[in-house]
């Protein structure tokens, strides 16, 4: 057993508990942090695959971006866990059987072709570049039309998620900037002529002394 | 020596594991959503492992496009949570039922 195969070991190990951790805790916020657990160890087994850029990715997208999102929704949301967890013990057997079944097939599948696949040196190192080199090389030649659609897809993510999530609150005192730019002096300034010095009254009761 | 096995049963195992979650948190839609990232994880394994057994960069490209196409769905579904939960104040799929006929 060599070393890459024990950490392989204790970082699937990991991700399998902290996966479990996930779909069985009660509160919504240790799931997340479990999620978070569980897309850290699949990203060092990601480096065992050698896989670097893309362990990379998965921590920064992920555990950076996606995780902290679903911490903030959780977090924002005062949601009552009580009626969510109604049915809980009574799915539990299906769900466990239904995954059980499903895994033992995938097993069977796995280990009727794979056992014997033999082991092949790094593509990216045979090339002589690196992960990150070799993954580009591709992705800017071959994939360059699919990853400008890719760009639009998250463009239009934002696009959707912003008026979504827009509210127009009433009874609010807002400013509305088009209006503040559009107006005009006359409409805010009135200039009044007059004279700049009032004559001194002439007629009617003389000032007393 | 790791070989192409491991790396397909620990992605067989996430991915029983997200549809266990599927089937046990039906009523809560946060649980629901972190199951199907589970299951994107389990299958980024996989082209993972075939990218690196194979020699094919592909692999690993369609990663990364799986990788966006994911935050994207996400951060749509996290917003229609959000209004979601600020128009019905409830999260429960049970109670989501007013199209039904």
């Amino acid at each position: 057993m060599t070393f890459p195969l024990i950490c392989f070991y204790l970082f699937a190990a990991a991700t399998t508990l902290a996966a479990l951790a996930v779909i069985l805790v009660r509160n919504p916020v240790h799931a997340a942090l479990c999620l978070v657990l569980t897309f850290f160890s699949a990203a060092c087994t990601w480096l065992l695959a050698d896989a670097e850029f893309l362990a990379i990715v998965l921590v920064l997208v992920y555990v950076g971006a996606v995780m902290v999102l679903f911490l903030f929704v959780v977090m924002m949301l005062d949601v009552d866990i009580d009626p969510l967890r109604e049915g809980f013990i009574r799915a539990l057997p299906v769900g466990l059987l239904v995954a059980a079944v499903m895994l033992a097939e995938m097993l069977a599948l796995i280990g009727v072709r794979v056992m014997d696949m033999p082991v092949t040196p790094d593509p990216a190192a045979a090339a002589g570049v690196s992960n990150t080199t070799w993954l580009a090389s591709a992705l800017f030649s071959q994939y360059l039309l699919p990853f400008e659609v890719a760009a639009l897809i998250l463009t239009v993510a934002i696009i959707a998620a912003i008026p979504l999530t827009l509210r127009h609150r009433t009874g609010v005192r807002m400013q509305n900037p088009g209006k503040q730019v559009l107006v005009r002096p006359q409409d805010r300034l009135r200039i009044v002529k007059m004279v700049a010095t009032k004559p001194a009254a002439t007629s009617g009761e003389a000032p007393t002394p | 020596m790791i070989t192409l096995a491991h790396f397909l049963t620990l992605g067989a195992v996430l991915f029983c594991i997200a549809v266990a979650g599927i089937f046990i948190n039906r009523k809560n839609v946060i649980t629901l959503l972190m199951a199907i990232e589970l299951m994107l994880l389990a299958v980024n394994t996989n082209f993972v492992a075939f990218s690196r057994f194979l020699g094919d960069a592909s692999g690993q490209v369609f990663v990364f496009f799986i990788l966006t196409v994911a935050a994207a769905e996400s951060a749509i579904g996290l917003a229609i949570l959000v209004v979601l939960f600020r128009n019905r104040a409830t999260i429960n799929v049970d109670k989501i039922d007013s199209m039904k006929g």
